[in-house]
């Protein structure tokens, strides 16, 4: 047993804090949320080029970096105290997630090699309208005819779904219900009879889109495995990315402590700095206590994360750890932000001041996969309703 | 980053839960799950006879340096230790002040002569100690402890005169480890000193305090020029406040995992108590039970953070720092849930007159963890002052 950051690991998070700095402050940041991708090109650019990053945990010989999910979320921590905006999360947490847990050995290879290669970026769209983060949200239909397989329908809150080039598609076979008949589909953004249309977010970090499909068609060799039974492999996803929307949430959570622990040491009142004031300090030092336990949250998460990928762990252990992770992380970052912007006062609510955009992001990926009640009652089914 | 045991350890496990299996059973049968925080005056002398069975297999001391006697366990194997300790139901320790504190503290800072004197018997489970520090005006504020040490040069010997409060465990204990004061003229944590005070003699006087629990774990403990030799000061006069922060560090090392098992242990008597009353189908309970799941979880994920070592950014020192707020706090809430999934049956004590349900006595002594090794609002202090480096609070002019 070890539980901390190997000196490689050291050097991957420090590297990324140090690139992140120069490429993702707040006036990086506020123009890439400006404008219509959500991100910039010429960053993104960098990120696969320079820094290869994207390709962190594809395999070797599918031209991947091959390291693991403790590395991924090295850097994910690290993009989210800086708010990158980046179709990193999407492409990586999304797509290459979706390919390693449900592609078919060819698919990996084609679509793997692209990303990696290519700096393809892809995504995840799964869940119709509505509040739910369960295989009850799917209802984007397949059809099986004697011509091939048709999708139908409206997916709903898809990260960065007007830019990304490959979309990884959830849809259940026509008149199934529940965790039945559900198969995931690889289609390309351009494809016939598929459109997206951005949406405007209150996160503006953070992009979203809804894609419909009109009978449009999949290619027999983008079929993912277990078509009409994987709902399983699709959690499976799922929690990897709750554990990378962890990291985000936790190197948030410890931006917004640090941030407000600067200024509390500086702002004075009443001839002292307000820093100095119990009612100040105690919240400070609760808003410590969650960032550090967000950290040992979701560094355990990865570890397991790490096992399930290699073939050690079961799913789970997958989901458990994740479910931790995603509600304790969640609620830390939102707990964190909020009294941030209490302890700033005024100046907090400044559109020019960055602490909006923290705030933001909190709810947004506290939403985001199920929030941190969805994940205590997963828990408690876990726990409570299991056949012993 | 590597969660998994090694092979070796692995085997120090089967190696260790063997053990328990044979020897926790028979006559020690009953104190099984018994003698925790809030239960710790129960089957004293069948606890204190489980001590040196422990002792004669070497199972005391286990993470104490081999060359002070102690088994020298890795931190790894010391984890294990502690989890299969709770997981076979081994009782609470009654030396545990001895094992956890004492001993760390004299092998720190003790004499040669003074590791030799007491290391052994607490070791052996002959001597147990008790932990002398808070006096009625100096609870969370310990450095005003009034309690004085003057040396007698006539019988070569410190003698102490002073009150001390709350004193856990004072009537049961051997020897007492007391703050005084050296230096009369002295103010606030300067001029003090460690003393290590024989409990059975004329100048000790033990008066039990009853808990809100009915019980009385907890003690006055009045000294009247209560002897102790010459060499029985830690330190120099002067070095005691250095000693009793020392001291107050070890609270925080490897025990917490097996305190941990404990509280898994009341976890799992809860959960079976709601799937079998109905509580586990009450959505807001549901919801409690899993917060109550995911704070243990990440309370050990904490712990094995701050015993793999430090990662070079100062984070080992935060996460060894929200320890006590972060247990103590979820250990509360804990208790209250218990009440909550029992329903009116919370009511209902064992026996008259006052004899309490293990779940009522953690619900209510669960209230005082929160209050001493420093109270959350002192823990809140710490954190942001030394953390943090947040303006520190006001203190007396003499610091
Ligand atoms: C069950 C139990 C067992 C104990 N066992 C022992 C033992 O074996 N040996 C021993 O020496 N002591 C023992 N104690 C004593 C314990 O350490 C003290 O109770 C504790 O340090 C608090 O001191 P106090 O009771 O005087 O409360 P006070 O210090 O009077 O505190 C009263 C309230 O004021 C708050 N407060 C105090 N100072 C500040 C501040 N600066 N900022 C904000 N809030 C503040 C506290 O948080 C608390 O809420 C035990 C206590 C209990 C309850």
């Amino acid at each position: 047993m070890e539980f901390r950051f190997s000196e490689e690991q050291q050097m991957i998070r420090d590297t990324a804090a140090s690139f992140l700095a120069e490429v993702s402050d707040s006036q990086a940041v506020r123009q890439a949320m400006a404008n219509g991708a959500g991100y910039d090109e010429s960053l993104w650019s960098r990120i696969t080029e320079e820094m290869f990053w994207h390709a962190v945990h594809i395999p070797e010989k599918l031209g991947g970096l091959d390291l693991g999910y403790v590395e991924l979320v090295a850097m994910l921590e690290q993009m989210g105290r800086c708010l990158t905006c980046s179709p990193f999360f999407s492409t990586v947490c999304l797509g290459v997630n979706a390919l390693r847990v449900a592609g078919t050995e060819a698919q990996q290879k084609k679509y793997l090699a692209q990303i990696a290669g290519e700096g393809r970026t892809a995504t995840l769209a799964w869940t119709g309208k509505g509040r739910r983060w369960d295989a009850k949200s799917i209802d984007t239909t397949y059809t099986l005819t004697k011509d091939g397989v048709f999708l139908d329908g409206r997916l709903h809150y898809v990260t960065d779904g007007h830019t990304a080039d490959l979309l990884i598609i959830a849809a259940r076979e026509n008149g199934s219900s529940g965790e039945q008949g559900i198969g995931l589909f690889i289609v390309p953004a351009g494809a016939g009879g598929v459109s997206s249309v951005a949406l405007p977010t209150m996160d503006q970090t953070r992009k979203q889109a809804t894609i419909s499909f009109d009978k449009v068609q999949v290619d027999a060799a983008d079929i993912m495995r277990d078509a009409g039974d994987a709902w399983p492999l699709l959690s499976q996803v799922l929690d990897l990315a709750r554990i990378a929307t962890a990291a985000d949430q936790t190197g948030g959570a410890e931006r917004v402590l640090e941030m407000t622990v600067d200024y509390i040491k500086e702002r004075r009142q009443f001839g002292r700095p307000v820093g100095s004031f119990q009612a100040m300090k105690h919240k400070a030092a609760d808003m410590m206590l969650r960032a550090e336990s967000a950290r040992s949250a979701l560094y355990y998460a990865a570890c397991v994360a790490d096992e399930y990928l290699a073939g050690r762990g079961t799913d789970v252990m997958l989901a458990e750890a994740a479910s931790i992770a995603k509600a304790y992380c969640s609620e830390a970052y939102f707990f964190n932000a909020g009294c941030a912007l209490q302890m700033h006062g005024g100046i907090g609510f400044t559109w020019e001041h960055d602490l909006h955009l923290y705030f933001k992001r909190a709810k947004s990926t506290q939403q985001y996969l199920g929030d941190a009640s969805f994940h205590r009652e997963r828990l408690a089914r876990m726990i409570l309703d299991a056949p012993t | 980053m590597r969660l998994a045991f090694s092979k070796d350890d692995e085997a120090f496990r089967e190696s260790i839960a063997s053990w328990l299996a044979e020897n926790l059973s028979g006559k020690f049968e009953k104190i099984r799950f018994r003698g925790g925080p809030g239960d710790e005056h129960m089957y004293f002398d069948e606890r204190r006879d489980w001590e040196y069975r422990l002792a004669d297999g070497g199972w005391t001391g286990v993470g104490w340096p081999k060359e002070h006697g102690g088994r020298g366990l890795s931190i790894e194997q010391q984890v294990i230790y502690h989890e299969e300790y709770a997981r076979a139901g081994g009782p609470g320790r009654v030396g545990h002040i001895g094992e956890g504190l004492t001993g760390p503290m004299l092998i720190a800072f003790g004499s040669a002569e003074q590791q030799q004197r007491f290391l052994p018997q607490i070791l052996a489970g002959k001597e147990l100690w008790c932990q002398g520090y808070s006096e009625p005006g100096a609870g969370s504020d310990l450095a005003n402890v009034r309690t004085k040490a003057v040396f007698d040069r006539d019988s070569d010997r410190w003698l102490i005169t002073g009150q001390k409060i709350w004193t856990s465990l004072a009537q049961e204990s051997d020897w007492c480890f007391v703050i005084a004061r050296t230096d009369p003229n002295s103010r606030g944590s300067r001029g003090l000193g460690f003393f290590l005070v024989p409990m059975d003699q004329p100048g000790v006087d033990i008066r039990p305090i009853r808990q809100l629990t009915g019980t009385s774990e907890f003690n006055e403990v009045f000294f009247d020029a209560a002897a102790c030799d010459a060499d029985c000061i830690v330190g120099e006069p002067g070095d005691g406040w250095k000693v009793a922060m020392g001291l107050l560090g070890f609270e925080r090392g490897v025990s917490t995992l097996g305190q941990q098992m404990l509280f898994q242990n009341e976890f799992n008597e809860i959960v079976a108590i709601a799937e079998e009353n109905g509580a586990a189908s009450d959505p807001t309970i549901r919801q409690r039970i899993a917060d109550a799941h995911i704070g243990l979880r990440i309370m050990r994920y904490n712990s094995m953070r701050t015993l793999s070592g430090d990662v070079g950014d100062g984070s080992l020192e935060k996460s060894a720092m929200i320890y006590k707020l972060y247990w103590s706090t979820w250990h509360r809430n804990l208790g209250n849930l218990a009440m909550d999934v029992l329903g009116p049956e919370a009511e209902i004590a064992e026996t008259a007159p006052y004899d309490l349900t293990r779940l009522q006595s953690l619900f209510l002594f669960t209230r005082a963890d929160t209050i001493y090794g420093g109270t959350n609002q002192i823990q809140r202090n710490i954190i942001a002052e030394r953390a943090l480096g947040l303006p520190r609070e006001p203190r007396p002019a003499t610091d």
